[in-house]
């Protein structure tokens, strides 16, 4: 840092949640982007949640219009953005109005008074400025000309006066750059990129970010400003990174360290497009992007890719899935690699394009016609993408089959400080293609031909003979064929040789176990996540455990097939719960392989868990209070919903008892006193749902 | 990258041809990065050992034994040929070719070999598909690639019927055509495929009839040494749901007067003795007249090479599509633009000349790094 502050006294916090609220022209996106590049360079461990409409430009100054994006900081490790801010930077009152609700009583609003004009207040519905009201009170305001003092900043620079407003976004980073003392260096270098050949914007972008600094530093207003120390972090060099981008990187890696060519088919989609961009700008790592004219082409690309020797990967989110079902049928006929990413997003149908959910897990287990097995795999966490990309790759190059891998909106956005891997670290992929024919024709003359489904018996994977080897011709299809020789086969026995075998295949792959967080080994409630929701389930575990409470954390990054002592683990525990942002998808799927009872913790708001909120409902378990709903995939529908007492729509399925199908619980878990709850209770976005109260 | 390649994708160098076959394409520009052969093949080196099991007398065997006859012209690898097929009737084609094959999904063969054969300019590599298949569900798959210009060979077998589900109509079937699915006749209009292709920026479009090997044969050569996509449109007989439907322009005493034989540079004339012909008449429409009345010098003269699209597709449209009265076969158009795949190899060897080979720890390491001791 170039400049001295002393001057004000300075604070020392351990933890800040900051949200840059505007207009999706203000450029709160990139704010918050430079804003955590400036606290990664600091030191600090953050997370960070972009949440942006779906409208690329929603009319200016309304509520759909309005772009956030959250940062959480601070001197320890960080696994969430933060269930709430403390801080909230609103450029606009629209972005007052759809954020205030979320910052707790006492917290900071920094606002650009300038654009509480009447006819902007009135367009969100205040009769007159909150500001000047005192309806914000209880917050402490900092109500700040942001607009015309970046105006009259960069006034001498000769902008227009709409060009020159536009850098207010960078006098807002400026002035909270102040206030948590964050370094400018990176920003200036970052616009000087940003803007070269701009002259007259670059300048003005520079001189609003530093009329914002000195405005801290000079008013009254602000008294005080604030530090947050750097965080103890492993040794080692660190970049941020986003969910998409270690996404590509690890499919580049994995390029590199399989000697395959990658080769991505892929239909732009939101959230996954930003994959498709940044492989489509690494053409010097020797990649072909191909932005196909739908999303069933992007994967029969990258599927006809793999049949000649490519890394084939195709990328999307739930509606692509839906669509490209068949061809990843075909992929498991043809049992070929190939990589399906979907980073999910809200659904049904196009449902919420930016928002994050985890509700494609049984889409992707089960969604294709026959039995048609795919290993899936899940990240946790932005950087953890990276890894899963190799991890994906592994599994499809082994065993010779398509492989899901699941991200989701929230993790391909969201950014982590990530320590930079060395390359030579990164696991061996390297693969040999057949080159020999490899079954005996029993002739005199002792010849040989190539069967296409002979199997290695360790992996039961069949070889990869891609098209160019000679004497290697065969014919493949999604017609079923006789294993080894791969000719056409309606053979009943054949084909239900086949089929076990592709399950048997798949139920085999190698998969490390399930590690348990149980740091005294003397919790006897475990919490099992999947996905993204690992960054609020660990805070919330971490916040449980500093008050004492015994909790154990475990997550599942194998979907399919599970790690093979996933039943010991659950089993080891008197009450398992289980968070998810969906209905209950991998629940019904523990149930139903396991028989374990877990317990879901359902919400779909569009937005990752709050750790405050799951908080509550491991605790409720842990006491044996949590309420159940029957609404749930995993719910037996029938036995509480006709009851009709949480005012939802009520289905009669099975049968008219109250109790639990009890033949299909464990012997030692048939309902005993704590049985079902007499009132299941209104569902909430957040609750606990399984339809019986039977606990093991 | 590709070292654990074996045999590298598009590396592999043409080898010398001992013996070339009577009729040799291996010297076309297009089939340059592909492997030749210096063992003489014939018919036989293609058949592979599955038996054929199309529907007794389909027009199917008749252009299987043409490519089969075909395919040593090529003088290429036979490893380095590709077959790949959608769903219908004519989808079974690559079990039947000792070459490599895919037999894949409804629609999606163009898609598939897209990708292969954007990854693999040492390959030869073709589509077999039906009318049903490549312009019914798998239309947007066709239009894309050959708008792209993909390098492929795509065979669209036109029964106008669907054979494997057993006789509906389909897209190229005419207007009320009764079938079990339109009992009361079809409503929809047909597509023409090769206007479609036309329309579609195909650079390369051709018609042929399956019954004519000879024909067939020659618009396979000039298929086969396109460099880009080829559409070729082979007229082929159902004889099971779709009997005689290209029967005027196959019976002897109709096929002269109904089939204009398209040649590039010739003037276009057809008929007995040749006493039709096509001109463009005063308000530039392509018509059928007699010779006699306009003189040889006022016929249009077939240019497949013209940039312009519109006068193939005026000829693609003379074509009456119940009586087939008029109907050009042949190759419509054949221009030169890159090759989809060519195009991206040149990205790809642009930007590592620029950037250099991509280095994956700097790209791990982007630029704003810092340092945790
Ligand atoms: S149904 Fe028609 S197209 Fe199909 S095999 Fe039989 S004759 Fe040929």
């Amino acid at each position: 840092m170039t400049r001295q502050t002393a001057a004000k006294p300075v604070q020392t916090l351990t933890d800040v949640v900051i949200r840059f609220a505007g207009d999706s022209g203000d450029g709160m996106q990139l704010t918050g982007d430079r804003f955590t590049v400036e606290t990664a360079a600091f030191g600090n461990s953050l997370s960070t949640l972009p949440d942006f409409p779906a409208e690329i430009r929603a009319p200016a100054g309304t509520l759909p219009g309005v772009s956030a994006f959250q940062l959480h900081f601070a001197d320890h490790s960080v696994v969430t953005p933060g269930d709430s801010p403390t801080v909230l930077v609103a450029m606009n009152p629209a972005a007052l109005k759809a954020n205030i609700g979320d910052l707790p009583r006492g917290g900071i609003v920094i606002v650009d008074t300038d654009e509480f004009t009447k006819r902007n207040l009135a367009k969100v519905g205040y009769p007159v400025s909150p500001v000047e009201d005192g309806s914000l009170a209880e917050y402490q305001v900092h109500a700040v000309q942001i607009s015309s003092m970046t105006i009259e900043a960069v006034s001498k620079i000769g902008l227009s006066r709409k060009d020159a407003e536009r850098s207010k976004n960078m006098f807002a980073l400026g002035l909270l750059s102040w206030l948590y003392h964050r370094p400018l260096e990176g920003t200036r270098q970052f616009l000087e990129t940003k803007f070269a050949g701009k002259r007259e914007i670059l300048r003005a972008n520079l001189v609003a970010l530093e009329a914002g600094w000195s405005f801290g530093e000079t008013t009254e207003g602000f008294a005080v400003h604030y530090e947050v120390k750097p965080a103890a972090l492993p040794a080692g060099r660190y970049r941020t990174i986003r969910g998409n981008q270690a996404l590509a990187y690890g499919l580049v890696a994995a390029s590199e360290r399989s000697g395959l060519p990658l080769f991505l088919g892929s239909y732009p989609i939101t959230p996954a497009s930003d994959i498709l961009h940044e492989l489509s700008a690494l053409k010097n790592f020797g990649v072909r992007t191909f932005q196909a004219e739908d999303e069933i082409a992007g994967v029969a690309a990258a599927l006809g890719a793999s049949y000649g020797g490519s890394l084939g990967v195709t990328t999307t989110s739930g509606p692509g899935i839906a669509l490209k079902a068949e061809t990843i049928g075909l992929a498991v006929a043809l049992e070929l690699p190939l990589v399906v990413v979907d980073v999910q997003r809200g659904g049904p149908s196009t449902g919420l394009p930016t928002k994050t959910e985890q509700a494609d897990l049984l889409q992707v287990m089960f969604g294709r016609n026959g039995e048609a097995p795919v290993p899936v795999i899940a990240a946790r966490s932005a950087s953890d993408c990276f890894d899963i990309a190799l991890e994906a790759v592994r599994i499809a190059t082994t065993y010779r089959t398509p492989v899901f891998l699941l991200s989701d909106g929230y993790l391909a956005n969201g950014s982590e400080p990530w320590l930079i891997p060395s390359v030579e670290s990164l696991p061996d992929l390297r693969v040999s293609f057949a080159t020999q024919t490899n079954h005996s024709l029993d002739d005199a003359a002792g010849g040989s031909d190539f069967w296409p489904y002979l199997r290695d018996p360790q992996t039961l994977a069949r070889p990869w003979a891609i098209p160019g080897t000679p004497g290697l011709e065969h014919r493949i299809g999604g017609i079923e064929k006789k294993d080894g020789s791969g000719v056409i086969s309606y053979d009943p026995a054949n084909h239900d040789h086949m089929v076990r075998t592709r399950a048997g295949k798949v139920a085999g792959i190698d998969v490390p176990p399930l590690e348990v967080d149980d740091p005294n080994g003397d919790a006897d409630v475990l919490v099992l996540g999947w996905g993204s929701s690992f960054g609020p389930i660990t805070g919330a575990v971490r916040n449980l455990r500093a008050e004492g409470v015994r909790v154990a954390q475990a997550h599942l990054r194998h979907l399919n097939p599970m790690p093979a002592n996933t039943e010991e683990v659950l089993r080891a525990y008197r009450r398992v719960v289980l968070p998810e942002m969906n209905l209950g998808q991998l629940a019904l799927l523990i149930r139903g392989l396991f028989l374990v009872d877990v317990i879901g913790v359902n919400q779909v708001r569009g937005l990752p868990f709050r750790v405050a909120e799951l908080m509550t409902a491991v605790r409720s378990v842990i006491d044996g209070t949590e309420q159940r709903t029957v609404i749930g995939t995993a719910g037996r529908y029938g036995t509480f919903v006709t009851r009709g007492t949480n005012g939802l729509p009520s289905i009669e399925v099975g049968g008219d008892s109250d109790e639990p199908f009890a033949s299909d619980l464990p012997a030692a878990g048939r309902p005993g006193g704590d049985g079902p709850p007499d009132d299941a209770g209104s569902p909430s976005t957040t609750g606990t749902s399984s339809p019986n109260g039977a606990h093991r | 990258m590709t070292e654990q390649v074996d045999p590298a994708p598009g590396v592999a160098r043409p080898e010398r041809r001992a013996r070339p076959a009577a009729v040799s394409l291996a010297g076309a520009p297009a089939l340059r990065l592909i492997p030749k052969t210096d063992v003489p093949q014939s018919a036989k080196d293609f058949k592979s050992d599955q038996e054929v099991r199309w529907c007794p007398g389909c027009g199917d065997y008749a252009i299987l034994a043409a490519v089969q006859g075909f395919m040593p012209q090529l003088g290429l690898k036979r490893e380095n040929i590709v077959f790949i097929s959608g769903i219908g009737c004519a989808a079974r084609f690559p079990y039947y070719m000792n070459t490599y094959g895919m037999h894949s999904i409804h629609g999606r063969a163009p898609a598939i070999a897209t990708g292969l054969a954007s990854t693999r300019p040492d390959l030869s590599v073709w589509v077999v598909t039906g009318d049903g298949d490549a312009l019914s569900i798998g239309g947007n798959h066709l239009i894309h690639a050959l708008r792209r210009n993909v390098n492929l060979k795509i065979l669209l077998f036109n029964n106008r019927i669907y054979g494997l589900t057993k006789g509906q109509y389909s897209p190229t079937s005419e207007v009320g055509k009764l079938t079990k699915s339109t009992p009361f006749g079809s409503l929809d209009t047909p597509f023409n495929p090769v206007s479609v292709a036309l329309g579609a920026e195909a650079s390369f479009v051709a018609r042929t009839i399956d019954s004519d090997r000879q024909h067939l044969t020659s618009v396979l050569q000039a298929a086969a040494t396109h460099p880009g996509t080829s559409l070729v449109e082979i007229y082929q007989n159902c004889n099971i749901f779709n009997d005689n439907a290209f029967e005027p322009l196959k019976d002897s005493t109709s096929k002269d007067e109904a089939t204009i034989r398209l040649e590039h540079g010739k003037p276009i004339r057809f008929g007995i003795g040749g006493h039709r012909g096509v001109i463009r008449d005063a308000a530039g429409h392509l018509k059928v007249v007699d010779v006699d009345q306009v003189g040889q010098d006022a016929l249009l003269v077939h240019d497949a090479h013209d940039e312009d699209p519109s006068t193939a597709f005026a000829l693609s449209r003379l074509s009456h599509p119940e009586t087939l009265d008029n109907t050009p076969i042949g190759v419509f158009r054949d221009v030169r633009r890159p090759s989809y795949e060519s195009a991206m190899s040149a990205q790809i060897d642009t930007a590592i000349a620029r950037r250099g080979l991509g280095d994956l720890q700097g790209l791990l390491a982007g630029k704003d790094t810092w340092i945790v001791r």
